[in-house]
């Protein structure tokens, strides 16, 4: 019982202190694993590996793999506990932080300083996410030693048409045919 | 009630149609929060995505709070975080206690190094939208440039980055009445 209380308390403050995403919380993770037994260091780059090549935020994912690891050391209930603990307590600090932010927002959403402000933000994230795109090609297209991986340039062409020729296609189905691609063509 | 549990179900979606975190949801929010259900315009995700992105806890999570209280206030916040969250619990927890292994599995790695192409061209065609919208003239162009080669050079802060692009963009704008003034 103290652990999950414990495990909750930790998730609380690494989401609290893990500012730019996911992966800001590693080290935390890290830290966590230096202080208590339930958590071993040596299972986190399993655990991280797994989490980024799930669906869903990384942070999330992880938070809900080492709440689980902990409590199902007493059964499989435990360990599905201790998943919910650890995900709710990680989102709670962004809800009551983001709700706070969103309150503010409304009030001084016609302000001209912030007008102005998001005039300059806007185009400079849109860049951020092009970069995000730049580090998932980086890892779509190099092989491992650096040479470039052709099956996946191929992919990428084939893909891109079919988008443009099918604009109005959900994402879902674009992953799951590419998923489905993928293991015809053992990529 | 009814639009709480759309809300949910969008969210969960896009929870569990997200591969590699944060920015490469944004194809799958476009789609289900601006064109589907209009609940905000691409400029405010913008917004939401620079917010989270310098405010502490993960990306996903905090746009989908800002989201979920932009439609339906708290009750909203609370329904649209716990659609992002779902998928991850029971995803995981599947994977933890029957695949430990799930990541080494060939067939797995085959499916996801050809969805990691995929979120590429899901990115790139986001971004064009999103550069649509965000950069409505020279001064935007000079910015988004500017940054996109700083960031593919040096590796600076996104709080950093928004911070300063925030005040250019205030001072731009000042210096502009006065002139006209």
């Amino acid at each position: 019982m103290t652990m999950f209380l414990i495990m909750a308390f930790e998730f609380f403050k690494t989401s609290l202190f893990a500012v730019g995403g996911g992966l800001a919380t590693i080290p935390f993770l890290f830290d966590i694993a230096s202080r208590y037994t339930w958590l071993d260091a040596k299972m986190l780059p399993n655990m991280i590996a797994i989490s980024e090549s799930t669906p869903g935020p990384i942070g999330v994912n992880m938070a809900t793999y080492v709440g689980y690891s902990a409590g199902s050391v007493y059964g499989i209930l435990f360990g599905i506990i201790g998943g919910i603990i650890t995900t709710l307590s990680l989102v709670l600090p962004s809800l009551i932080v983001i709700i706070f932010v969103s309150k503010v927002l409304e009030k001084f959403k016609e302000n001209r300083f912030v007008q102005d402000a998001f005039y300059g933000i806007r185009p400079s994230v849109t860049a951020l996410i092009l970069i995000a795109g730049v580090t998932v090609m980086k890892n779509a297209f190099l092989l491992s030693g650096g040479a470039i991986n052709y099956k996946a340039l191929v992919l990428f062409v084939f893909l891109y048409v079919f988008r443009i020729v099918f604009k109005k296609l959900h994402p879902i189905v674009m992953i799951l045919i590419a998923a489905l691609i993928g293991v015809i063509f053992n990529f | 009630m009814k639009e709480l549990i759309n809300l949910f179900w969008a969210f969960f979606k896009i929870g569990a149609f997200t591969f590699g975190g944060g920015y490469a949801m944004l194809p799958m929010l476009q789609k289900e929060v601006v064109e589907k259900n209009k609940w905000a315009t691409n400029d405010e995700l913008l917004d939401y995505f620079a917010i989270g992105q310098c405010t502490p806890g993960v990306i996903a999570v905090n746009t989908a709070t800002f989201i979920g209280y932009k439609f339906k206030k708290i009750r909203g916040a609370i329904f649209a975080t716990l659609g992002v969250i779902c998928p991850s619990i029971i995803i995981i927890i599947a994977i933890a206690s029957v695949l430990s292994n799930f990541a080494s599995i060939p067939q797995v790695q085959s499916a996801f190094n050809a969805i990691s192409v995929a979120v590429v061209v899901l990115i790139l065609d986001a971004v064009i939208k999103m550069f649509k919208s965000s950069v409505k003239d020279l001064f935007g162009l000079i910015i988004s440039v500017f940054v996109f080669i700083l960031l593919l050079l040096f590796n600076i802060s996104p709080v950093v980055i928004v911070v300063s692009a925030a005040l250019v963009g205030i001072i731009k704008k000042s210096i502009g009445r006065k002139n006209r003034i």
